[in-house]
């Protein structure tokens, strides 16, 4: 299996690379760790007369953390995000998704803003994206723009993302409030270990110091034709104290309101239940890390009002 | 389409090349270079028998154009054992516990299993296995390999403290 021809562009510098894409238009495609791109032109499900290859560009590998905001360049690897502290302590989820993307060979080459602009509806970037409310900067020569990870994802392998544009920072943050006591989970369900999932389910919970939910964010992936939020059960969950949350029921109520697809993996139903359990099993596990984390985790530390309660 | 140079280091040998840019890592190092003991299984990144190491860390060459290696350093399995012969500790150890059968899917294990274990001097079962899971086995069955794995990180540890 061999790619069909095309031109190679391996801009050093953003703005190399916007005027080529500008000036290919459709024509160009960016690869960025081609870890999914590789293979979708080598089976010759599409092809294209250019690649622009964003590896040299090295102003767009970052982690930067600041008043409780982490920035993330799009070519940061997988790998580099796994490694990273400010991660670890600032975007947990973030750092739990990691762990389940592929395997060691595929986080060293795929990078995070690679797997959000392919948007396998599957992909566990994209769902954290999501989940967290991530924002999301589009370079083009026409100027830059940010978008919501809610409304970049269109469809199946579709974002809103025009041919020329490029992204080049993916947002997360700022934590509410360092008062809350803060837990995070993502939990998947794939046949073999590294495949993507037949359902996912990531949820990001506050809990105030009266024991309150002050927030429950809930993503769902691999079940629809891109990451959803179960936007009703959050607003259930809000303000129910904590200890009283039924994780199953939560779980039930996730998926009340999604159509959930087929394919040769899973009918529906079966999708469905699996969904379900795992949206409660996601809901069970942030909220017991929210109980042991205690209130003012230090990643909130910035944006809090920095006393003890 | 244009041909680009590409200059290269590959098991410590600088490699000058004029390569489509269509050429992966994989069919550069096996047709151009005839270092054929990185194998294509399913060329489309499943596998793991084309793993190869850029600049240390453990990538698929299938998943890369060669053009992309510019200025980088490629190790292949060929480029892991003893100079004069002799096979590597990761090699020793799988045939010591059985850890391979055909061989097809071999080096793609050796190579990742020696990464794995530079980041991971003592690894624990449930991280070999984690480990091992971007490569796949059709034949030996994956006891052996882990067996394979344990027994190498032993040896270093051993030759460490020694």
């Amino acid at each position: 299996m061999k790619p069909a021809p095309f031109e190679y562009h391996a801009p050093q510098t953003l703005e190399e690379a916007l005027t080529l894409l500008a000036e290919f238009g459709d024509e160009a495609k960016v690869l960025a760790g081609g870890q999914s791109l590789v293979p979708v032109l080598a089976l010759r499900l599409s092809r294209f007369e250019h690649l622009v290859d964003l590896n040299r560009i090295t102003a767009l590998r970052y982690v930067g953390a600041a008043d409780g905001v982490t920035r993330i360049g799009a070519m940061t690897t997988q790998a580099a995000i796994a490694s990273s502290p400010d991660v670890r302590t600032r975007v947990r989820l973030l750092a739990d998704a990691t762990a389940r993307i592929g395997h060691f060979q595929i986080r060293n080459r795929g990078t995070i803003g690679g797997s959000v602009c392919h948007a396998d509806p599957a992909a566990e970037y994209p769902a954290v994206a999501v989940t967290l409310d991530a924002e999301l900067d589009l370079a083009s020569v026409r100027g830059t723009r940010t978008v919501g990870a809610t409304e970049f994802f269109t469809g199946p392998l579709m974002t809103v993302a025009e041919p020329d544009e490029v992204v080049t920072e993916i947002r997360f943050g700022p934590v509410v409030s360092g008062w809350h006591a803060q837990g995070s989970a993502i939990v998947e369900m794939a046949r073999r270990h590294g495949d993507f999932a037949l359902a996912g389910a990531a949820c990001a919970v506050e809990v105030d110091p009266a024991g309150r939910v002050r927030s429950l964010r809930l993503g769902l992936f691999g079940v629809a034709s891109v990451p959803v939020r179960a936007r009703a059960a959050e607003r259930a969950a809000h303000g129910a104290v904590a200890a009283d949350l039924d994780p199953v029921a939560v779980g039930r109520a996730a998926v009340a309101d999604v159509s959930f697809a087929a394919d040769v993996h899973a009918d529906a139903g079966y999708r469905e239940r699996v969904a379900a359990h795992l949206a409660g099993q996601a809901v069970r596990q942030a909220l017991a890390e929210a109980r042991s984390a205690g209130p003012a985790a230090a990643a909130g530390g910035a944006a809090g009002p920095g006393g003890a309660v | 389409m244009t041909e680009h140079q590409l200059d290269v280091t590959v098991n410590g040998r600088a490699v000058t090349a004029t390569v489509e840019p269509r050429l992966t890592l994989a069919d550069f190092l096996r047709d151009r270079l005839r270092l054929t003991g990185t194998h294509l299984g399913c060329e489309h990144g499943v596998c793991g028998a084309c793993t190869v190491l850029a600049d240390g860390a453990a990538i698929r060459s299938c998943l890369v154009f060669a053009i992309q290696m510019q200025g980088a350093a490629v190790t292949t399995v060929e480029g892991l054992t003893p100079d004069g012969g002799g096979l590597s500790d990761v090699q020793e150890a799988f045939r010591a516990e059985h850890g391979l059968q055909c061989g097809f899917c071999t080096p793609g294990f050796v190579v990742s299993v020696t990464a794995f274990l530079d980041a991971n001097p003592d690894p624990s079962a449930e991280q070999i296995r984690d480990g091992l899971s971007g490569n796949l086995c059709r034949c030996t069955g994956y006891q052996g390999i882990v067996r394979a794995v344990q027994a190498a990180a032993h040896a270093r540890r051993e030759a460490r403290d020694a």
